[in-house]
């Protein structure tokens, strides 16, 4: 696997404030990753290091195999920045301000350009100072997705879009994944994540909590079972790995032939077992519901939520 | 709930935003009249000197278009001439900026919808702006008036001249306050007021140019500032010209309350005109972004230093009469810089002036590196492939070529003025120019410093950028007035600058300032480097 972005042991403060506590981030060439984390977390400072705004205090970081402060110009032309908060100059149409950050980028496909301004539904004649901040976000967007260039990095680029256009990115993103960019999507919609990334880098208080593919991080944690058995399973209680068992016996009103309604989050790794349980019991419906990235998102930000760190991935 | 609602508590908070700004811009105002009164008295002691410069001045076109009209030769009357008109402008200016800093500025940076949104009426913000304008006029009038009074002045004529100028800025709070209806920015609402403002002063001047039977003196009656002067301070005080600016003022702020009450939040009622959907071919680098930002703004500065340019100029000629017999202004003038002759003296003098003047336009443009930096406009620059020098140079280089620019201008009005007086324009022209432009390297020198601030110390730039240019100023002006120290009068680039024209010119004190510009922007540039952005 060759690595568009290799971040190890990253550390940065400002005065006695620590931004960065030994990050890890790890992002392959042609897939997009997520890049999640709360408020505050250190995603926008990690970004900003590797736009080589920010030198960091330790650790490495590579960027397109290149160092991102010795080399921020070259690496600046093989890459496109969408800033969480644009802000443009006031008295330049924003027509004018994706030709010129894409000149300033060194080249931009003028077709793309038009299509993409279309499909944003966006006036590139109003000045930037009349934009509302959804059409500001659009303008930086536009910019980025018209230049030709390797990686993209977007730090929460559809904060202010309206659901409409955050569709349409999606569908951008997808296209350019298909044309085998890289993208590191910093986001808060874990919707737009799932639907999007591949894999997926957690982080919290300046520090990697999670990475991985949302398939592995889903095997780490619980899936949640509910179902109607002709008959009251074995002891399901006892066995490793369920959580918050919820057993109804309905086994003396026996109505239509329903023994028992069972309820029960259980460990992925140890589902075989309670599956074979819940067959024995003779099942009537069964519905299984994968963890949902909100939930991992939850258990990681929550305090305390480190129970899973240094959980093999 | 009334359209006025809430309008105390946000007229509160106005006030504590403005409790430096306002009682600075009052305060620089009334000193400067009251001043200038106080340093008349003690110069023309006799009726005889005063006469002399009252002749010298009422037979000159060109002196009376830049002063306003004189209507008599006591010291009053001097004062009122020297600085009523352009207190008056003075005046409207600062309506101007309190007006629109209240309620388009506000308007525009979003501020006001957050204040919109609780209990307060559609006009309080209108209203707000009005009465902190209305109140700064009058708290100007009257200290004004105090201040001449206090001084030995006759009160009648003080507090004339001290309501002429505050009701004239009353206009303008009622201009201010249309403007700021009509365009959706703050910077449009102002640049349209501010040319209503000077509007007036060039009718005022057209009239007063005419002198006391010329068939243009009508120009008087028709402009604000014209009416300021009509009020004949210290000359016979005619009260009753003070209706019309008070009246003028209510009819306008009437106009701007029922404008206020179409507009919706964030618009104007001219429309923002839509600007190309394509970027030119040009605009494509660092220095192109800076140069279209800047370029309206330097065609401002040039302007406006080619007609100060003109007006030192075009007194210069006159300036032995202009002095008269007051051995202690002469001997001040040529302590600012004289060496040979008192117009030559004066003429350097002033272009010491303009040298501060363009060093702070320069100073101004290196600065808005700093805030493009906080205000995020730097990033997408620097994540592009432009390098931090790159992006840094093409501010300094709009800077340092916009200050020659400035210097150029000055020389220019001056030497096409002085020279059209004295019928040797060629002459003089290149001489003023020159004269000018050897302030170049002294405005690099205190432009660097800012340069270097940016680079090393990025916190503290904008309090030691200027503050760097006020000392500088401090220095040059009142150093040989106070005789400071020489090594004190040596820490300014200005004192090294060649006392021009008339002056020798030393191309080493010339080298050692470039040189000392060039590494202080190298120390800047390699602190720039080698920080973090933002």
């Amino acid at each position: 696997m060759t690595e568009a972005i290799a971040v190890s042991a990253l550390r940065k403060s400002y005065g006695k404030t620590v931004a960065l506590d030994g990050l890890d981030l790890s992002v392959a060439e042609g897939e997009v990753h997520g890049f999640l984390g709360p408020n505050g977390a250190g995603k926008t400072t990690t970004i900003r290091v590797l736009l080589g705004l920010l030198h960091a205090d330790g650790g490495t970081a590579r960027l397109l195999g290149g160092d991102p402060w010795d080399d921020a110009t070259a690496l600046h032309r093989r890459l496109a920045y969408v800033p969480g908060d644009v802000t443009l100059w006031p008295n330049l149409t924003g027509g004018e301000v994706i030709d010129l950050l894409g000149r300033l980028r060194g080249g931009m496909d003028a077709k793309r350009r038009a299509s993409l301004l279309e499909r944003f539904d966006l006036d590139p004649t109003k000045k930037a100072r009349a934009y509302s901040k959804g059409n500001r976000q659009k303008v930086a967007l536009i910019a980025a997705l018209a230049s030709d260039v390797e990686l993209l990095i977007l730090d929460e680029p559809t904060s202010g879009l309206d659901p409409l256009m955050e569709a349409t990115f999606r569908e951008c993103i997808e296209e350019e994944a298909g044309g085998g960019r890289t993208v590191l999507l910093s986001s808060h919609i874990l919707s737009e994540v799932e639907a999007l990334c591949e894999r997926v880098t957690i982080i919290r208080a300046g520090r990697t909590v999670e990475s991985g593919t949302l398939a592995e991080m889903r095997h780490l944690t619980r899936t949640s079972i509910a179902a109607d058995l002709a008959r009251k399973p074995a002891d399901l209680g006892a066995l490793p790995g369920v959580h918050d068992l919820d057993v109804q016996d309905f086994t003396r009103s026996g109505a239509g032939g329903l023994g028992a309604r069972v309820r029960c989050e259980v460990d992925s790794d140890k589902l075989d077992e309670v599956l074979r349980r819940l067959a024995d019991a003779g099942v009537l419906s069964l519905v299984s519901q994968p963890p949902t990235l909100e939930e991992l998102f939850l258990r990681h930000y929550a305090a305390g939520g480190l129970a899973v760190e240094g959980a093999p991935v | 709930m009334t359209s006025l609602t809430g309008s105390l508590p946000l007229a509160e908070l106005a006030a504590r935003r403005d409790r430096i700004m306002l009682p600075a811009w009052i305060y620089v105002l009334a000193v400067l009249m009251v001043s200038t009164g106080y340093s008349f008295k003690k110069l023309y002691k006799t009726p005889q000197s005063r006469e002399a410069v009252y002749s010298g001045i009422v037979h000159d076109p060109t002196v009376l278009a830049l002063g306003g009209p004189l209507y008599g030769s006591s010291v009053g009357a001097l004062t009122v001439y020297k600085y009523g008109a352009i207190s008056a402008l003075a005046a409207g200016l600062m309506s101007i900026f309190i007006v629109i800093r209240h309620t388009r500025a506000d308007e525009e940076s979003g501020r006001l919808e957050l204040i919109g949104s609780t209990a307060v009426g559609r006009r309080a913000p209108l209203a707000v702006g009005v009465l902190l304008g209305a109140a700064a006029n009058c708290v100007l009038a009257l200290l004004m008036g105090a201040g001449l009074a206090a001084i030995g002045l006759p009160a009648g004529g003080a507090f004339a001249i001290g309501l002429a100028v505050g009701t004239c800025g009353l206009v303008f709070v009622g201009v201010a306050a249309v403007t700021a209806q009509l365009s959706a920015s703050a910077r449009g609402a102002r640049a349209i007021a501010i040319c209503v403002l000077a509007a007036s002063y060039l009718v005022m001047s057209a009239g007063a140019a005419a002198g006391s039977h010329g068939g243009t003196r009508w120009l008087l009656w028709a402009s604000p500032i014209g009416w300021a002067t009509q009020v004949q301070a210290f000359a016979g005080d005619r009260w009753a010209v003070l209706v019309l600016p008070v009246a003028c003022a209510v009819v306008v702020t009437v106009i701007a309350a029922l404008l206020a009450a179409r507009h919706d939040l964030g618009t104007g009622l001219l429309p923002d005109r839509p600007g190309p959907a394509t970027a030119s071919a040009w605009l494509r680098s660092p220095l192109a972004i800076v140069w279209r930002q800047q370029r309206a703004g330097l065609a401002g500065w040039a302007v406006g230093a080619l007609v100060a340019g003109a007006a030192f100029g075009s007194i210069a000629g006159n300036i032995g009469s202009l002095l008269g017999s007051g051995t202690g202004l002469r001997s001040a003038v040529a302590r600012l810089g004289g060496q040979s002759g008192l117009t030559d003296a004066y003429l350097a003098a002033t272009m010491g002036i303009m040298g501060l003047v363009a060093a702070g336009y320069a100073i101004s443009v290196v600065l808005r590196l700093r805030s493009d930096e906080t205000a995020g406009r730097a990033d997408p620059v620097l994540a592009a492939a432009v390098g931090r020098v790159r992006w840094a140079a093409g501010s300094l280089t709009v800077a340092a070529a916009g200050a020659a620019v400035v210097l150029a201008a000055t020389g220019l009005g001056a030497g096409i003025s002085y020279g059209l007086r004295g019928g040797d324009t060629g002459t003089q022209l290149p001489r003023l120019l020159g004269a000018a432009l050897a302030q170049w390297p002294a405005v690099l020198a205190v432009t660097a410093v800012a340069v270097a601030v940016f680079g090393l110390l990025p916190g503290s730039s904008v309090a030691v950028g200027w503050t760097a240019l006020g000392a500088a100023a401090v220095v040059t002006l009142l150093g040989p007035t106070l005789r400071l120290a020489q090594w004190i009068q040596d820490i300014s680039p200005f004192t090294h600058v060649p006392k021009l024209p008339g002056g020798t010119v030393s191309a080493a004190a010339l080298a050692w300032l470039c040189v000392a510009a060039l590494a202080l922007g190298a120390a800047g540039l390699a602190g720039l480097r080698r920080r973090d952005i933002g």
